[in-house]
């Protein structure tokens, strides 16, 4: 079986989010990027389905050369090659459409992405890619089991879950408990230096929309403390002053 | 050109956030001096798609096929974008739901339309070009996305905007969508719905716990609070890590981010990954044993001292407010 994993760089979750150009590009200085939370537990997923010589998995990026650390962990995690699209992720229809031209020239079983993002928290990608690739998709997948040429994925849904079957290929996208988190040992980050790497041209993209401008949320006012031998002010207070009861 | 809205049904009936897509709908249609229709599928019966006059909405196109009883994203894309042609609509309006958050990425690909996922607000018109808000960075942060295509689909942030009434009368028309045995290659096999609890994705008051109540047996008293304000329960990552409760009542940056009326943190310190899920909430309430919790920086209303004490008085208290 072969699987493709998309990967997505982030900001740190403890990151501080500014912005620079008057509020309309982010600040990066000093930031430290990641591989998006939930593409990481897809990657688990897919070195855990390919293990024992039961398939390999390829990871996918579509950034410039300075998010190459992510792709060498994705790569110590377990990938056994990686593919880089030598570009600026505009954004998610631009990433779609150079994954699913890669996609076009090989054969995969199946493609997993992260159920979002945790910088745009966009879960654009994995749906522009199986439109792209006419594939059918299940998107916040929490279990993922592989019989021969079906997949059978329970995915959540408001206050449940649904299982469904679908026939390979598949596009899926995961969220948490889909996989236990790989974390790298030395063997596998020793590796990831000498596995295949390879750099790839984007292809040209029309542009659909864009980001113009970035606002902070207004800041509350000061917390009110409430006596906690008083509660009933707090109910007064809830349904009197913010009106939400 | 018109503006058509996909409402979801579960089980033939509409949510409140489905409801909140048919205001949006027509708000936008008013903007933009368009008419607008709404497209329901699968099995909704007369009285129910009814109902979507009472918001202003005079059309349905109902497409109810055996075929697409059961949600295929697939199926259920190429059908809106079907439906969005033969209305010649340049916007199409739908949940952030999770299964719109399946289905817009395919309808704006069928159309080549620019799309505006967990849509924040209205948009801004200036000619072909709209400004939409979104949160962006788990509500750190607000993006304001320009969409520059001349057709747009729009996924509605749940909590986002009122349903406000405006009725009409409705007049249903059905369709025959075309649609291909391909896209059928997915096939549900079984639904698990707990009917009897309030969804968290779009529950309006939410009430959350974390490490403070120490152990998932404690947790009776955050369930009781939860009921009688007709709450979703959530807790924060610490908590469904050690596996207290499932992963799908994690709210945070790497878990689900919500933006409720009411948001009750209980016994979570507030985190910076924690908050960034849940600060677009309107109103949060934190109670801590800890008065330096970072929580209480973010918050409406705080109560210092002991959960075990606090919650079960404000179980109480509320029910004494909800029976005067």
């Amino acid at each position: 079986m072969k699987i493709l994993v998309c990967i997505s760089n982030v900001p740190d979750t403890t990151s501080k989010i500014t912005f620079t150009d008057n509020n309309t590009a982010f600040n990066a200085a000093g930031v430290q990027y990641i591989i998006n939370p939930y593409d990481e537990i897809a990657l688990s997923k897919a070195v855990e389905l390919a293990e024992g010589g039961k398939g390999t998995v390829t990871v996918i990026h579509v950034g410039e050369a300075s998010s190459e650390p992510t792709i060498r962990k994705a790569l110590a995690i377990g990938a056994d090659e990686a593919v880089r699209v030598d570009a600026v992720p505009r954004d998610a229809w631009f990433v779609a459409n150079q994954i699913a031209q890669y996609v076009k020239s090989q054969q995969f079983d199946m493609i997993l992405t992260g159920r979002e993002s945790i910088d745009y928290n966009g879960s654009k990608v994995q749906g522009y890619l199986a439109e792209l690739l006419r594939l059918p998709s299940v998107s916040i997948a929490k279990k993922i089991t592989v019989e021969g040429d079906t997949a059978v994925i329970e995915r959540e849904i408001e206050g449940g879950k649904e299982v469904v079957s679908a026939t390979l290929p598949v596009v899926v996208g995961t969220a948490e408990g889909v996989a236990e988190p790989k974390i790298p040992n030395m063997r596998g980050i020793m590796a990831a230096r000498t596995k295949p790497l390879t750099v790839i041209q984007p292809v040209e993209v029309d542009s659909l929309s864009r980001i113009s401008a970035y606002e902070t949320p207004t800041p509350r006012g000061a917390v009110k403390l409430i006596d906690k031998d008083d509660i009933s002010q707090l109910v007064a207070l809830l349904h009197t002053e913010a009106k939400v009861i | 050109m018109s503006v058509l809205v996909y409402i979801e049904n579960i089980d033939g009936h509409f949510k409140k956030s489905g409801l909140e897509t048919l205001s949006y709908a027509k708000a936008v249609a008013d903007q933009t001096g368009q008419p607008v229709a709404a497209l329901s599928i699968g099995n909704v019966d007369r009285d129910t798609l009814e109902t979507i006059g009472t918001y202003g909405i005079p059309k349905v196109i109902r497409v109810d096929k055996e075929q697409l009883k059961q949600f295929v994203n697939q199926a259920y894309a190429t059908v809106i974008a079907d439906v969005a042609k033969h209305v010649g609509a340049q916007t199409v309006v739908l949940s952030n739901s999770f299964s719109g958050k399946a289905l817009a990425p395919r309808v704006a690909a069928k159309l080549h339309a620019a799309l505006a996922d967990g849509a924040s607000s209205l948009p801004a018109i200036e000619g072909d070009v709209w400004q939409i808000r979104k949160t962006v960075f788990s509500s750190k942060a607000i993006a304001v996305e320009e969409l520059t295509a001349r057709t747009k689909v729009i996924a509605l942030m749940p909590n986002t905007v009122e349903p406000s009434e405006a009725p009409t009368a409705v007049q249903i028309e059905d369709y025959e969508p075309n649609i291909e045995d391909t896209d059928f290659s997915t096939i549900v096999k079984d639904i698990v719905r707990a009917t009897d609890k309030v969804a968290l994705p779009d529950a309006e008051i939410v009430v959350s716990a974390g490490r403070g109540l120490k152990g998932p047996e404690n947790w009776k008293i955050v369930e009781e609070l939860a009921e009688v304000l007709g709450a979703a329960t959530a807790c924060s990552k610490p908590v469904s890590d050690a596996g207290w409760r499932p992963h799908a009542e994690h709210v945070g940056q790497t878990g689900l981010a919500i933006s409720p009326k009411l948001y009750i943190a209980i016994g979570i310190s507030g985190a910076i990954q924690h908050l960034a899920g849940v600060s677009s909430s309107k109103t949060i309430v934190v109670i801590n044993k800890d008065p330096e919790a970072p929580f209480f920086k973010v918050a409406d209303y705080g109560i210092v001292g002991d959960a075990f004490e606090i919650v079960p008085k404000l179980t109480e208290a509320l029910k004494a407010y909800k029976n005067h």
